[in-house]
């Protein structure tokens, strides 16, 4: 067990070396560092001030000299500054984080439940009413763009209901928890679930199938045929076992989303990691960028391995592999 | 064997002859393909799908006759008070403009026609380029195994583990927008998960006998991986291409809602609804509901036809694709 961990993590820290390798060869051998300079130095600026400034952010160096600027600066924990704000790529994505994180979680909640329940309901009602409809709408939000859910959203739940005198939900922006729990809950009703509404189709789908699955097998007639009750036979039998797929998708998913939920940030004007980044990269800020992609692949890397271990866990056929 | 068939049959009695004559013409022998083709031709949901793909095609096709026949170009501004009111904001449905205009006073209508053409494009374009990318690096990382694999592997475990947006984006904002970037893009981040399909299914089939049997008649590498394993993934490869044209079709409107896609003023439906953002807010809801209602259409045909596809050429359900 150990020792397949060790190997796991091992790879992990292979896959992440390797993306900052690939994010700085995009950044720091395309156009980007002259026009970093140049933007920085202003309009007005002489070549001469130009050459100043790229000297003093090392854009000048070989890239060699860069990278290893920059990889000496991660071993000690320092992503560097952000070329732009007066801040260390740090504190940006300290403060970035959060945001991201109160997004992620409590939508992360809504759609497990939902997805989980529904796809159960589909699963043991098969071909019922209740299953059509699941089916159908898992259809219709499985083939939803984020970004139209979230602004149709606004639209009908804020817009509307605003100029019909009922101000349930703001337009878009962040407030923190320690502000006011109440705003916070408040501004994230609807990220939630567009974004919970949008991710459970999945999960409805493949709870549902995962279910039918193993429904069908021998070991569930068994259950039945010892007279437990139906309940105890779904819950405790058929959903245990099926749930493994499930916890893999949920576990790449916060991953993935952890590193910033791009679209739905962006649509509420959330200041996450995507929305971060999304600023940092129209204006070529290449730490932040290169920081944020750190962050967010090692999210991802995380949760693989977690994923990995739990699945180790549960079946100790994988370690063989 | 066949000549001895032919020769049980002659024995048979010729009333028995008839009967045996009919039930010959039921049981005739249909490729698993006609099997898929005809199982997807009796679901009604699949059918239907197909029906509104064919027009979403036909609009994309027809969008200069459309733009014509209504007398208002995809780029035309009508200025107030005629396409924008006294304030400067979009007109909304009327029978001159029946879907309104938006902010620079242009027919919404004709507009997504016209951005029914870079779905579309982009949609089965990137798809097919993602597909041949994924099935070619797959089969090749199984069937050559040991190193070869698991440098390809650890590739795809790589970019699987790059969040798309980001990389995306960053790649755009370097090589510059337009449709070839994104065509290239989204099918260079996109071929790792169709990789990892097919490594899985040639795995399988690679230790099959008859893939021994070829090799020990002499066959080469290259003939071994396309002409004996290849027609024999080609089912999970087709299933994969049709459930991934739709979510190929959201990445474009994705990206090009984020602001990297097609540049303007080419008519392109994440675009419009990214510009539609900035004045709903003034009441011009049209703007950001049409677009948004023929990019869901779209998405949802694709991907109830993709569900047919599955059901109909995977029927066992192998669960491969959710």
């Amino acid at each position: 067990m150990a020792r397949f961990l060790i190997r796991r993590i091992f790879q992990g820290l292979i896959v992440l070396w390797l993306v900052t390798v690939a994010v700085f060869l995009i950044f720091y051998v395309g156009p980007g560092p002259k026009g970093v300079a140049r933007a920085l130095a202003g309009k007005s600026a002489t070549p001469q001030v130009v050459a100043e400034v790229s000297h003093r952010l090392l854009l000048d160096r070989p890239i060699w000299v860069q990278y290893g600027h920059f990889v000496w600066l991660l071993l000690h924990g320092n992503l560097g500054y952000s070329f732009y704000h007066d801040q260390s790529v740090n504190s940006i994505i300290a403060a970035a984080f959060p945001v991201t994180l109160s997004l992620v979680l409590g939508a992360a909640i809504l759609w497990i439940v939902m997805g989980v329940l529904s796809g159960v309901v589909s699963a043991v009602r098969s071909r019922s009413l209740a299953d059509r409809t699941f089916t159908g709408l898992a259809l219709f939000f499985y083939s939803m763009p984020t970004f139209v859910l979230g602004l149709l959203f606004l639209l009908f739940f804020y817009y509307e209901l605003t100029i019909h005198g009922l101000a349930l939900f703001p337009g878009s922006g962040y407030t923190p928890f320690t502000t006011s729990p109440f705003e916070w809950f408040r501004g994230l009703i609807l990220p939630w679930f567009t974004l919970a509404l949008v991710s459970a189709a999945t999960y409805t789908r493949l709870t549902r199938g995962s279910m039918l699955d193993v429904m069908g097998e021998d070991y569930i007639r068994t259950a039945r045929a010892k007279g437990l009750s139906e309940r105890r036979v779904i819950f405790r039998h058929s959903l245990r076992a099926a749930l493994t797929p499930v916890v893999t998708q949920f576990g790449l998913d916060i991953g993935i989303l952890l590193g910033g939920a791009v679209i739905t940030e962006q649509v509420f004007a959330l200041p996450g990691l995507g929305f971060t980044t999304v600023q940092a990269i129209t204006q070529q800020d290449l730490p932040v960028i290169i920081g944020v992609v750190i962050v967010a692949s090692a999210a991802v890397v995380v949760a693989n391995v977690v994923v990995d271990a739990f699945y180790a866990v549960l079946d100790p056929r994988v370690r063989l592999h | 064997m066949s000549a001895s068939m032919n020769a049980a049959t002659t024995l048979v009695e010729p009333t028995a002859q008839v009967a045996e004559g009919e039930a010959a013409k039921k049981i005739e022998g249909r490729s698993p393909w006609r099997l898929g083709y005809e199982r997807l031709r009796r679901d009604r949901a699949s059918m239907i799908s197909v029906a509104v793909i064919v027009i979403i095609i036909l609009v994309a096709i027809f969008a200069p006759v459309i733009a014509a026949v209504i007398g208002h170009g995809p780029n035309e501004q009508f200025y107030s008070p005629v396409g924008l009111n006294a304030q400067g904001q979009p007109v909304g449905p009327s029978s001159k403009f029946l879907l309104g205009t938006d902010t620079l006073g242009r027919d919404v209508l004709v507009r997504i026609a016209y951005g029914a053409r870079i779905s579309l494009i982009v949609g089965l374009v990137a798809t097919v380029m993602t597909v041949a990318i994924g099935a070619a690096v797959g089969l090749a990382a199984a069937y050559f195994g040991g190193f070869v694999d698991s440098v390809l592997a650890r590739l795809m475990d790589w970019l699987l583990a790059i969040p798309f947006f980001l990389l995306a984006i960053s790649l755009v904002s370097v090589i510059g927008p337009g449709l070839t970037v994104l065509i290239i893009v989204i099918g260079f981040l996109g071929w790792a998960s169709v990789g990892r399909i097919v490594r899985g299914q040639v795995l399988s089939i690679r230790e099959k006998e008859y893939i021994e049997a070829a090799r020990s008649l002499g066959a080469g590498p290259w003939r071994i991986m396309f002409i004996d394993i290849l027609p024999n993934v080609i089912a999970p490869i087709i299933v994969y291409t049709s459930l991934l044209i739709p979510v190929t079709i959201v990445a474009e409107a994705s990206l090009s809602f984020l602001g990297v896609g097609i540049p303007a003023p080419t008519a392109d439906w994440g675009q419009m609804i990214a510009d539609a953002q900035t004045v709903y807010q003034y009441g011009a809801w049209w703007y950001l509901l049409f677009p948004s209602i023929a990019l869901l259409i779209t998405t949802l045909a694709f991907n109830i036809f993709g569900d047919g596809v599955r059901d109909a050429f995977d029927p066992r359900g192998d669960q491969l694709f959710v």
